[in-house]
């Protein structure tokens, strides 16, 4: 069952082949066995779980069914989830237990899918590695001495080593890309405003979206038609017609069933800055895409270079601002001892966040501060703008834009703990998407040292439907995305 | 450019973020690493290029105005179930100075 | 000695009137029970985002059509960033390069001089909460309770120009500017509970000066009396310390009303860098032309040119129409009375609202919403004056059972029921004086070897014999010719 679509999955428990409660027991035992050496979920609660699963059965037994009722799903710790721990990787809320429902949950609920449990992630989504994370780093399914990606990295991991038949996560720079890159994962990030923010703890909140990861392109569709969907209580949420993501997957028996897809090769994802074995995996899917009937453009995205310098100035601006009522009053954690309120305050915030938070709150405080915001935040903004008309430009000559998604494959744990430049500069493919509010996603492209590497797909605005299908027929003749890490099947 | 100790003491206070001396120069560094990167921005010529605040190019949603809210009183018991410290109904901190 | 000017700049918290708040669905009613008005939004839990409120925004339009000012098509929702225990999310969502109104001016009123104040500008933003330090439990000594019922409250910033000269000039505009937001119904004015709160820019400079002085800001005056008294406390304090040889820094001070002093805050000691920028939750605000154009044709007539209207059409003096225009509901009731009354008695109308009715107010501490006496009854009343049914010390006594009838009976039916009419009947009247005359044969010689006051003494006389319904007018003529 383990390697089964999340489409055969629903089948099974439409036909009573299994019922929700084995389904979601099997993974908790898996959980059980192999998350020890993971790290990959911060909270699992077997017997809500259940309750969920049973609750579940019933609505099978009545015919009450969507395509995800019954089927176990792994939510990021980002997401607030009513009466669970939700800690975003800080002990600033280590113990903070949400009153309410993030959007993205209650969609989840309403569906009927079961929360198995809350995944590991880098402190407050700041991160590429999942090592910032107050509960400690997840370990890579494919190499355990490797970080799994981040932020999102306990998602990965788990959906990787099948402790979850799927997964949810956020993407403010490459958080959802890049994890399913370093873990042979498929991973989306839709078109910002297309899933609902509320309830998802905000880094940067112009740039946050949330997104499917998954074992496949077709998976991440019906994930995506459960998660998207407009929200009046989002005031960036679309107001959109409704969509089906898995349209364009139907069957086919066409030769080149991708005939007349043109896809852009940008000159900047093909310099310097990518490993030569990511590069030569990269460069064997896109002839693989030119098999499928695709035909290839060169096309430039000249101020892409510059993204990784904007968006640190952007996101840390919008962070430090939206991590200030984190102060111990109505909350989370407060420092034991203080002499007055800011003294409070100041303790409260020194021990509550971990020191890559505090860093980006510190340059974020800097940027806007009197006299820099000029220079820095509109600065970044304009740079945004520039980046946001290139691949405007760039979907002139093209439909879909390809490259890697990450430079190299899963580095080792500790190996950039120490150097936060480095780490910065492990998402200079998936940062510029960002900024654009572009959809996009990664899929599999083969191995390099029996380590993953993924493929980047981006799409123009809204197309995220012909992505997946772009990613569908890859993975269509092609299996890369079928490996499962050993000692996981 | 470079940042100064007393720049990251202050900006550390603003953001009321306790750093002791050490934490201090150890943070200075770093920023001064990160703002390298960034300072790669300086060097474009941007003028006449709009700043871009949002992913999107839309105009704010209004909301009709509705109170939405009922059994409050449960509300607030869940909310300040979470609290670090109320009474009352009221959220506890240090005495405020005005 | 040297001559000083004065120069005031005012900023208003002005809290919008509408149901829910200006980011969330809680109420924004008044005096609940702490922290039962504030939801996930307003107590920003992690994840929750703000929705802004149509209403609030139409508020800020109809001021700003009031006003005069230009009603922007585009403004932009910024963040101000500094920790406060009543400021849930760090940050208050304001507005700040790009308000929803700019400019515009306002009338006031100044003894017998009209001055036009400018305005800079009128912004939407959320109200904090409150921080409470007494009344707390014995556990909570040394805290203060933080009430976040108000926190998202809507409120609208209006920041004049610094173009008053005088404590009493900056009570008038505080006094017309409240007016007018009650006039155009985006505000209670309700100055107890905080609907309504002034913060005063005060500088002083030598007299022909043309630079600023420097400015202290004194914080949140919720009357018009401390208005006055903190801002005459701070001008002969400024210019106080200038003549000692000291110096004015840049401040923000709150007026103490026990001591009738002011002093500088404790609290924000590090200087201010609220690192503002545009809120990423909030797209900007477009108001379209369509939208203003229904938000100025659903526009009451303004209080000014009510004003101009009433000197004109109804002849009254500039001093009654300024009061009569205090607020739209007495603006409406007075009309409401010439409605019944005739436009021509527009004079006797004004002066039974401000004199009679005014009293009668005050005396009852109601506001003219709940006169005792209705407009169409007043009218009705005022008419029997003028037509001489009664006279004005019966009308007194009609106006009291009006006053008492709980809105049933008219002015005509209290006449006719009391028999209060006038004796405008010459034929009876002659007769009483004849009778009169004939019995008080000194009184008439007093009057004839030159004393007036036994004239006034006989139509008292008169006066007596009718019980009062006489016309005392009347009965002079009728006496004079008798005796003349």
């Amino acid at each position: 069952m383990i390697e089964h679509s999340l489409a055969d999955i629903a089948q099974a428990l439409a036909n009573r082949r299994i019922s929700s409660v084995e389904l979601t027991a099997l993974y908790l035992d898996r959980i059980a066995r192999h998350d020890p050496q993971l790290n990959a979920f911060i909270t699992v609660d077997p017997e809500r779980s259940l309750a969920q699963a049973r609750a579940a059965d019933e609505r099978l037994a009545r015919g009450d069914t969507q395509p995800l009722t019954g089927i176990p799903i792994a939510h990021k710790d980002i997401f607030c989830a009513r009466d669970w721990l939700t800690t975003c990787g800080s002990k600033m809320l280590g113990n903070f237990v949400s009153p309410y429902d993030a959007t993205v949950i209650s969609r989840f609920q309403q569906a009927g899918a079961v929360l198995l449990g809350k995944t590991n992630m880098d402190e407050f989504a700041m991160g590429s590695s999942t090592e910032t994370s107050f509960h400690g780093p997840t370990a890579n399914p494919w190499a355990l001495d490797r970080v799994p990606g981040g932020s999102s990295g306990g998602s990965a991991a788990a959906v990787a080593a099948r402790l979850a038949p799927a997964a949810t996560g956020t993407d403010t720079g490459g958080s959802i890309r890049q994890p399913a890159a370093l873990c042979n994962l498929s991973g989306m990030k839709p078109t910002y405003g297309v899933v609902s923010r509320y309830g998802m703890i905000a880094f940067a909140s112009s740039l946050d979206q949330a997104g499917p990861l998954a074992r496949s392109a077709a998976d991440c569709a019906l994930l995506l038609n459960c998660m998207a969907g407009f929200d009046e209580r989002d005031s960036t949420s679309l107001d959109r017609p409704r969509e089906d993501f898995a349209r364009e997957l139907t069957a086919t028996t066409a030769d080149r069933p991708l005939a007349g897809l043109r896809i852009g090769l940008p000159e900047q994802f093909f310099g310097e800055g990518c490993s030569p074995e990511v590069m030569h995996l990269v460069e064997a899917a896109i002839a693989e895409y030119r098999q499928l009937g695709a035909e290839t453009v060169p096309v430039s995205l000249p101020s892409m270079s510059l993204s990784v310098a904007a968006y640190y100035v952007i996101a840390p601006a919008e962070a430090s601002s939206n991590l200030a009522r984190f102060d111990g009053v109505r909350y989370g954690y407060r420092a034991p001892a203080y002499d007055d309120l800011t003294d409070m305050y100041c303790k409260t915030r020194a021990q509550g966040f971990g020191a890559e938070v505090k860093r980006r709150i510190l340059i974020g405080t800097y940027v806007l501060s009197h006299g820099y915001y000029d220079a820095y935040y509109l600065q970044a903004q304009r740079i945004r703008r520039l980046i946001a008309d290139d691949f405007a430009e760039a979907f002139r000559q093209c439909d879909v834009v390809l490259g890697p998604t990450s430079p190299s494959t899963a580095f080792r744990l500790g190996e950039k703990a120490a150097d936060p430049v480095q780490m910065y500069l492990s998402d200079i493919y998936t940062i510029a998407v960002n900024l654009a509010g572009l959809p996009a996603i990664s899929i599999p492209c083969g191995f390099a040292g029996g380590l993953p590497a993924g493929l980047q797909l981006i799409g123009n605005y809204f197309t995220e439907a012909r992505l997946l299908n772009v990613a569908h027929r890859y993975q269509q003749v092609t299996d890369w995305h079928r490996q499962c890490p050993p000692g996981h099947a | 450019m470079s940042l100064t100790l007393d720049q990251v003491h202050r900006i550390a206070h603003l953001a009321r973020i306790e750093v002791d001396e050490t934490e201090a120069r150890r943070t200075l560094g770093q920023l001064n690493g990160i703002f390298g990167l960034i300072e790669t921005m300086q060097a474009v010529d941007t003028q006449g290029v709009e700043p871009m605040a949002h992913a999107q190019d839309l105009a704010q949603r209004l909301r009709p105005d509705c109170v939405t809210e009922n059994d409050q009183l449960a509300w607030r018991s869940a909310f300040q179930a979470i609290a670090p410290e109320a009474e009352a109904g009221l959220y506890l901190v240090p005495k405020v100075i005005e | 000695m040297k001559h000083w000017e004065v120069v005031i700049g005012i900023e208003t918290h002005v809290q919008l009137s509408t149901a829910s708040k200006i980011f969330s669905g809680s109420s924004t009613a008044f005096g609940s029970a702490p922290n039962l008005q504030a939801n996930a939004v307003d107590i920003a839990l992690p994840g929750v985002l703000p929705v802004l409120n149509r209403a609030a925004v139409e508020c800020a339009i109809r001021f700003g059509l009031a006003v005069g000012g230009e009603v922007a098509a585009r403004s932009v929702f910024a963040r101000k960033n500094y920790f406060y225990p009543d400021l849930p999310k760090g940050y208050q969502i304001s507005q700040y390069e790009l308000p929803v109104v700019c400019g515009g001016s306002l009338p006031i009123q100044c003894g017998e001089n009209e001055k036009l104040i400018s305005l800079t500008r009128a912004h939407l933003e959320e109200d904090a909460g409150k921080s409470l330090h007494e009344g707390l439990g014995p556990t909570a000594q040394g805290r203060s309770g933080i009430d976040l019922n108000r926190a998202g409250t809507p409120l609208l910033e209006i920041v004049s120009e610094p173009d008053m000269r005088s404590a009493a000039e900056a009570v008038a505009y505080a006094r017309a500017l409240h007016a007018l937001v009650r006039w155009i119904g985006i505000c209670d004015g309700n100055m107890q509970e905080g609907s309504f709160r002034c913060d005063a820019n005060v500088s002083v400079r030598p007299a022909g000066e043309v630079r600023l002085g420097t400015r202290r800001e004194i914080k949140n005056l919720n009357s018009f009396r401390f208005l006055q008294q903190a801002i005459d406390y701070e001008v002969q304090w400024q210019i106080a310390t200038i003549e000692d040889g000291g110096s004015i820094e840049q401040s923000t001070v709150l007026f103490d009303p026990a001591s009738g002093e002011t002093r500088a805050m404790r609290s924000k000691e590090d200087a201010h860098d609220y690192r503002y920028f545009p809120d990423p939750d909030l797209l900007p605000l477009i108001v379209d032309r369509q939208w203003v154009e229904q938000v100025r044709a659903e526009l009451p007539e303004l209080p000014a040119a009510r004003r101009a209207r009433l000197i004109a059409d109804c002849g009254l003096s500039a001093y009654d129409a300024g009061v009569l225009t205090a607020s739209l509901d007495l603006a409406n009731y007075y009309e409401a009375t010439l409605a019944t009354a005739g436009k021509e008695n527009a004079k006797i109308c004004a002066n039974w609202v401000m004199v009679d009715l005014a009293a009668r107010l005050n005396r009852e501490d109601r506001e003219i919403g709940q006169s005792p006496v209705s407009a169409t009854q007043l009218g009705g009343l005022i008419a029997r004056i003028a037509d001489g049914t009664i006279s004005t010390s019966m009308a007194r006594k009609v106006f009291d059972e009006l006053c008492n009838s709980g809105h049933t009976s008219s002015a005509d039916e209290i006449i006719a029921r009391q028999g209060l009419q006038q004796i405008s009947d010459d034929s009876a009247l002659t007769a009483l004086i004849d009778d009169l005359l004939a019995a008080n044969p000194g009184m008439v010689a007093e009057f004839r070897s030159g004393k007036e006051k036994a004239f006034n003494a006989l139509v008292g006389q008169v006066m007596k014999a009718t019980r009062g319904q006489a016309n005392p007018q009347r009965v002079s003529e009728l006496l004079r010719r008798r005796l003349g």
